[in-house]
């Protein structure tokens, strides 16, 4: 108690890989609008990105990708393939940066599904998180694909990217699909008003990826059953997990070890208002040991619940029952128990809602030392403690007091 | 010979009486932690944060007492963590300034979850407050429980780790998403320095582990032999805690008492 929690960056190992963003803008003809305090969309754009570059932390590798910048024609099918990226993600030259960007004109149609795809395999695959910033004045023109079910499907692949959306003047349109996309990937959206938010917010956001790109997690898949399920280490992890599905994982914990595990589901498609989250530990046999679960109602990013378990506890309960099915073989002190996580959810789909791939679960799940229930204390504390011991010390001076009187007369008389 | 043993009997009571405001607040947290007592203001010279995160992750890393300032996006999920010590009492207060034009009231929320991402009640202050359409900021508070130093696994009380506080806005209508907005958050240690009264102590506090897992491929052999890592008089006494000085106060009292009480035994000194 006289020691405090370590901080939880205390050992961060450092990355391998530097942080990753690419900013996607779109060059629409629509970018023409002179609407942001009197200026075209595009000029405020340029600026920011400019602003962007020149504050561009060290490490971090940015590129930046362009859509319907060059196609003047009116060939929808040829306008949709318009993406190009004018600077490839890595350390970026600013002079070359702001060259190419200074050079855009607001032209010609806008895929933002097939700009998010390339903008994906522009950042490559990693254990790290990956950031795209995506900046559109208006709707996709070009779908399919719908860009939102493009940016479900690229969070669902195995590295971990997350689109941040900025609407320039947006209109509901544009507000609901850039939600859509933000939403999908646990990005945010943000409506930019004028030059300095969309500076200031594009430069947080980069600040961000940053920040936070190490905190990806392993991607493991659970499974339909606990004898089968995947054997987990302390860390944290990543699933997949659909409407009205469980998902069951292993792990193998010893006596006097304490099993700790969390889970988020993310809230990543339109659902209906009320939901839960279930996260039950069991026994190999199906025996409840202990459950989390928490509930909600309304807007939210992702639901949590978690729980703590005693391995000792345990053992003394199998001790009980004597007829363990399958007793630990030799030193039954040290043997694991595996205990099975299941993760279940109470989420229900609106109409319309896809139910592939699940919604995101994030599972940590640890292995410390149990902490044993204290037993009596051994020491006292408080004031009628303090009032008793003198009371006590003063009845044994009296009474020694008064035998010693006693014992003294008797021996002067004899 | 009586005299001069009144006189240090009374001498130790004076020492007594010297220690014992001493007692209860030798148990206290560091001073260090206790920097932030009473109203919800901040430490002086605490650097302000900037900065938040989007996930609990991702979370941005703050202490008791220390400012944050941010701008985010309406619609924003804001994650922060601090940590949290046993005795201390977290008061969380929060403000969100908006911008002009919003076409509705919006309800805000404050929510806390420990280093386990169980929920954590707030016992007093306006967790979800509503905005009318014409209000230019909304205060959000939260005081948490005590911070215990023990808690059964099956419970969710507080204990020492970390602890994690989301801001959002959980009802408004959708054309508001997305506008700025200017947010402050301090998070404040309010308890009064006193020890929590629960005996025991958490091995590991409710930190997370923040790093990718490993599949494992195997069963994992027997462990290795658990070595006590105590040595054998450490593992005898108890913890230190205010207990110790409470009891040896006791100890002194009742040692002066029966000295006292011996002496009033004694004939009256003659005149």
């Amino acid at each position: 108690m006289l020691t405090g929690p370590a901080p939880a960056w205390a050992d961060e190992e450092t990355p391998a890989e530097p942080p990753r963003v690419e900013l996607v803008l779109d060059v629409s003809g629509s970018m023409r609008a002179r609407d942001i305090d009197g200026r075209s969309r595009i000029s405020v754009a340029q600026q920011a990105f400019n602003e962007v570059v020149d504050a561009l932390p060290e490490e971090t590798q940015l590129g930046i990708r362009v859509l319907g910048a060059t196609y003047k024609g009116k060939d929808k099918k040829v306008g949709c393939q318009d993406t190009q990226q004018i600077v490839p993600v890595g350390q970026v030259d600013r002079t070359q940066a702001k060259a190419a960007v200074a050079t855009l004109r607001p032209t010609g149609f806008t895929p933002v599904g097939l700009a998010l795809r390339s903008a994906a395999q522009d950042l490559g695959t990693g254990a790290t998180a990956r950031r795209i910033v995506l900046i559109t004045d208006g709707e996709d023109t070009c779908a399919p694909p719908d860009p939102c079910e493009v940016a479900r499907e690229l969070a669902a692949q195995g590295t971990k990217l997350v689109v941040d959306t900025l609407g320039l003047a947006p209109d509901d349109k544009v507000r609901r699909q850039l939600l859509c996309i933000a939403n999908a990937t646990g990005g945010t959206y943000t409506a930019a008003q004028s030059a300095d938010e969309l500076t200031g917010r594009i430069k947080q956001l980069v600040d961000r990826a940053r920040d936070t790109y190490t905190a990806a997690p392993a991607v493991v898949g659970g499974s339909a059953g606990c004898p089968d399920a995947p054997l987990l280490a302390p860390g944290v992890y990543t699933d997949r997990e659909q409407f009205s599905e469980h998902r069951w994982y292993r792990v193998p914990v010893r006596p006097g070890q304490e099993l700790r595990a969390s889970v988020s589901i993310a809230l990543d498609r339109p659902v209906n208002p009320d939901y839960g989250v279930l996260l039950r530990a069991t026994a190999p046999d199906g025996r409840e040991l202990v459950r989390g679960v928490d509930a909600g109602s309304g807007r939210t990013d992702v639901v949590s619940a978690g729980l703590r378990w005693s391995a000792a506890a345990d053992t003394d309960a199998d001790a009980d029952e004597g007829e363990t099915p399958s007793p630990a073989p030799g030193d039954a002190d040290a043997a694991p128990t595996t205990v099975c996580l299941v993760v279940s959810n109470a989420f229900a789909p609106r109409p319309g809602t896809r139910a592939t791939p699940g919604m995101p679960i994030e599972l940590t799940v640890d292995v410390v030392a149990s902490s044993p229930a204290p037993g009596g204390p051994d020491l006292g504390r408080g004031w009628v403690l303090l009032v008793l011991l003198t009371l006590a010390g003063l009845l044994t001076g009296l009474v020694a007091g008064l035998l010693t009187r006693w014992w003294v007369a008797t021996w002067r008389e004899n | 010979m009586r005299t001069p043993l009144i006189r240090s009997g009374a001498a130790l009571a004076a020492a007594t009486a010297l220690a014992l405001p001493a007692g209860p607040a030798l148990a206290g947290p560091p001073p260090a932690a206790r920097d932030a007592l009473a109203a919800p203001t901040p430490s002086p010279g605490a650097a302000t944060v900037t900065k938040a995160g989007t996930s609990f992750l991702t979370a941005t890393a703050i202490t008791a007492g220390q400012p944050v300032q941010v701008g985010a996006s309406t619609g924003d999920h804001l994650y922060w963590s601090f940590p949290g010590h046993a005795g201390q009492i977290h008061e969380i207060a929060a403000t969100v300034g908006f911008p002009k034009g919003r076409t509705g009231a919006s309800t805000w929320t404050v929510e806390v979850f420990d280093g386990l991402r169980r929920r954590q009640a707030c016992t007093a202050g306006a967790q979800t407050p509503t905005a009318t359409a014409a209000a230019t900021s909304v205060t959000l508070g939260c005081t948490l429980r005590q911070v215990r130093s023990w808690a059964e696994p099956w419970s969710a009380d507080p204990l020492p780790g970390t602890y994690y506080v989301r801001l959002s806005v959980v009802d408004l209508p959708e054309p508001d998403l997305g506008l700025p907005v200017d947010v402050d958050l301090l998070v404040s240690d309010v308890g009064d320095g006193d020890a929590p009264a629960d005996d025991g102590e958490l091995r590991a506090p409710l930190v997370p582990n923040t790093k990718a897992g490993t599949v494992l491929t195997g069963e994992p052999a027997a462990a290795p032999a658990e070595e006590e890592g105590e040595s054998l008089l450490t593992g005898w006494l108890p913890e230190g805690s205010s207990r110790w000085i409470w009891t040896t106060v006791g100890g002194v009292l009742a040692a002066v008492a029966g000295v006292v009480g011996f002496a009033l035994t004694r004939r009256p000194r003659r005149p």
